[in-house]
């Protein structure tokens, strides 16, 4: 009886690598003879290969690596083109919008111009690799719901970097490229805009991103315990319930009442976890254009609860002393 | 069995790896706010111990007896424009504690050349003159500030020359300029700050003559039409934010120290600490203006920043990481000439 207890898969199965279902135009789109591996084995499947990179794959890395080699150049010339600061101070260089006097206007490259640039072709990128998982789902004859999941994400990245900045009329409003200065971005935006925790929209997508994390938690833990009765078949078992399928559904039903089905559990997964940027790119796109200070939206709508004072509360010094008196 | 080990271990080993990234427990948490706000002060005893232990007054020097109408130190010496009013005993006594505070190591030499007293040809002795005054404004006119505690030449000194938290202005570290992206000084680790990648010297635009506004978050729930909603952006917030850190660790203190980080602007839930904080800035930037920056001329070359600017103070330069210098202790009634009658 093989264990199931481990995050490294257990059985591995070698034999002649599988090149895959046959397909409407098949033979170009399977580049390079597969191999198989045993450590990506531990992780996943041991076969690597074939490949498909098609234009839009091709075009995508293109101007992928042109993103990344702007942003990377970028840092490197914030050094002084000294590669031992640029590894040391790697997660604190950063490439800046263009500041707030620029508004939407193309500014200097030196002042926002590169990091317009370096947005264009990472926006391109990710749109491109958008439409290949699109058209590789088409080819397979599978459903949607990949490029749509990916999209959602899409949508936070785009409200982030390109829709509110445009509604605000300002690319300074937009996220630096940096690892932190963007999470310094983050703080700052929150504080800026009264505390975002205030923001209904950030709290459906903590929600999401919470209720993903335990979903998929409860769900591996469900397949994982009922493995040794053949439960990671679960497609399978979707049509030809087992009694791994049978066991795991009254484990719920006996602990909470209630299960999701095979089916159902997958549905819950993608939607919770695609509703998590969609509500917090809501959320981000409110802030600033219809909201301007979440607290005292929240105090307006009676969501911030007010707490005793425990020192006599201070008045706002530079207000004029007949005031403050 | 086999497995059990091997899991042990790496458990073990993994835990040794975060460990480097800690500081060791226990910290302690003392709540300062309404219970379920997060006003919480916490602290490091390790770290903290250490530097209360050198926030200890030294022991004052021996009182010298007043004598009513006696010669004052003008009537006796040539060219005491500052404490000429003191008795003769006093203004030695003064003098030698100013020694032990600030040149313990060079004594009298260090500002006054050989036997002659009397000449200013040490720019040590032009300095310490307008420090003087200084020490005597603070204590007369920013009680807002410093309240009865006050400050004396060792708040900042602690037996150093030159103090060991002053700032100079900043051009940042070197970069390639043309047509790179600009800085816009930040996206650098900078210590100032607490290492964070924000504005690396958020003393130059906050504590000088005319500092730029620190208030950056709506006051309003909708957005305002016209010219006031641009007024503030992220970028500013995060200077804020970097002059706030330099505040906090400067300090020694959480945001929660002042702040009710729900609201961070509202006074009604922040603690008084917040009040003394803002009269704290408004201090800063007066004594960069009116006395450490006109020193420039005073000082010679290698007192002066890159950028050839005058020696500055900023949070940190009295408090030294603790939020009441000295643990509060003052000075003051041993050395009461520090606070010039009104």
């Amino acid at each position: 009886m093989r264990q199931y207890q481990n995050v490294f898969t257990q059985v591995q199965v070698f034999g002649p690598p599988e090149s895959g279902v046959p397909v409407d135009f098949a033979a170009r789109e399977r580049r390079g003879k597969p191999v198989l591996n045993r450590w990506l084995g531990m992780l996943g499947n041991a076969q690597i290969g074939p490949f498909y990179l098609g234009y839009t794959g091709l075009l995508a890395l293109v101007s992928g690596f042109l993103a990344f080699e702007i942003i990377g150049l970028n840092m490197l010339a914030s050094v002084n083109w000294d590669p031992i600061q640029f590894v040391r101070q790697l997660f604190w260089l950063a490439l800046e919008p263009p500041p707030p006097e620029a508004g939407l206007s193309i500014p200097p490259m030196a002042e926002g111009g590169w990091w317009l640039l370096a947005g264009f072709f990472l926006t391109v990128s990710i749109l491109l690799w958008w439409t290949r998982l699109f058209l590789r789902a088409r080819a397979l004859k599978m459903g949607y719901h990949i490029p749509w999941a990916f999209a959602a994400a899409i949508w936070l990245y785009l409200v982030l970097g390109f829709i509110r900045p445009v509604l605000m009329g300002s690319w300074s409003e937009a996220v630096p490229f940096g690892i932190f200065p963007h999470l310094d971005w983050t703080a700052a935006f929150s504080i800026r805009y009264g505390n975002l925790f205030y923001n209904p929209f950030h709290m459906l997508s903590i929600a999401f991103l919470y209720g993903s994390a335990i979903l998929f938690a409860m769900h591996g833990a469900t397949i994982l315990a009922v493995g040794r009765y053949g439960g990671e078949r679960e497609i399978e078992q979707i049509t030809d319930r087992g009694t791994a399928t049978e066991r795991a559904a009254l484990f719920w039903r006996w602990t909470m009442g209630f299960n999701a089905t095979m089916e159902s559990i997958h549905r819950w997964a993608w939607w919770f976890a695609i509703l998590c940027p969609i509500t917090g790119g809501i959320g981000i796109l409110l802030t600033g254009t219809v909201v301007d200070n979440w607290y005292l939206w929240g105090v307006k709508h009676g969501i911030a609860p007010a707490y005793p004072d425990v020192w006599t509360p201070v008045a706002d010094p530079a207000l004029p002393m007949e005031n403050a008196q | 069995m086999i497995t059990t080990i091997r899991n042990g271990l790496a458990l073990v080993f993994t835990g040794l790896l975060l460990q480097g990234c800690w500081e060791a427990p226990p910290m302690e948490s003392e709540q300062l706010g309404f219970r379920g706000t997060g006003m919480l002060q916490t602290s490091n005893p390790d770290l903290t111990e250490p530097k209360l232990a050198a926030n200890v007054l030294p022991e004052p020097l021996a009182a010298v007896p007043v004598v009513e109408g006696g010669p004052t130190a003008a009537d006796v010496y040539e060219n005491v424009q500052v404490l000429g009013h003191l008795s003769v005993a006093e203004f030695a006594r003064t003098m030698t504690a100013i020694t032990a505070w600030v040149s313990p190591e060079q004594g009298c030499a260090y500002c006054h050349e050989g036997a002659n007293f009397v000449d200013d040809n040490l720019y040590t002795k032009v300095v310490s003159r307008r420090m003087m005054e200084m020490t005597m404004a603070i204590n007369s006119d920013w009680n807002s500030h410093v309240g009865e505690t006050g400050v004396t030449c060792l708040t900042c000194h602690r037996g150093n020359n030159v103090p060991e938290y002053i700032w100079f202005e900043q051009d940042g570290p070197p970069t390639a300029g043309g047509m790179a992206a600009k800085g816009y000084q930040q996206n650098h680790a900078a210590m100032d700050v607490g290492s964070t990648s924000m504005l690396s010297d958020p003393f130059s635009k906050y504590l000088t003559a005319e500092p730029e506004a620190i208030r950056v978050i709506s006051q309003t729930a909708l957005p305002q039409r016209g010219d006031a909603r641009h007024e503030s952006s992220t970028q500013a917030t995060e200077n804020t934010y970097s002059l706030m850190v330099h505040m906090s660790e400067g300090l020694g203190v959480n945001c929660t120290y002042c702040h009710n980080t729900r609201a961070f602007t509202s006074w009604e839930q922040g603690s008084p600490a917040r009040a003394t904080a803002w009269y704290g800035l408004q201090m800063v930037s007066n004594l960069n203006d009116e006395y450490l920056e006109p020193l420039g001329p005073t000082y010679p070359e290698h007192r002066l920043g890159a950028l050839g600017d005058a020696p500055k103070t900023n949070c940190t330069t009295c408090h030294q990481q603790v939020n009441k210098p000295f643990a509060g202790a003052s000075m003051l009634d041993d050395y009461p000439i520090w606070r010039p009658e009104q």
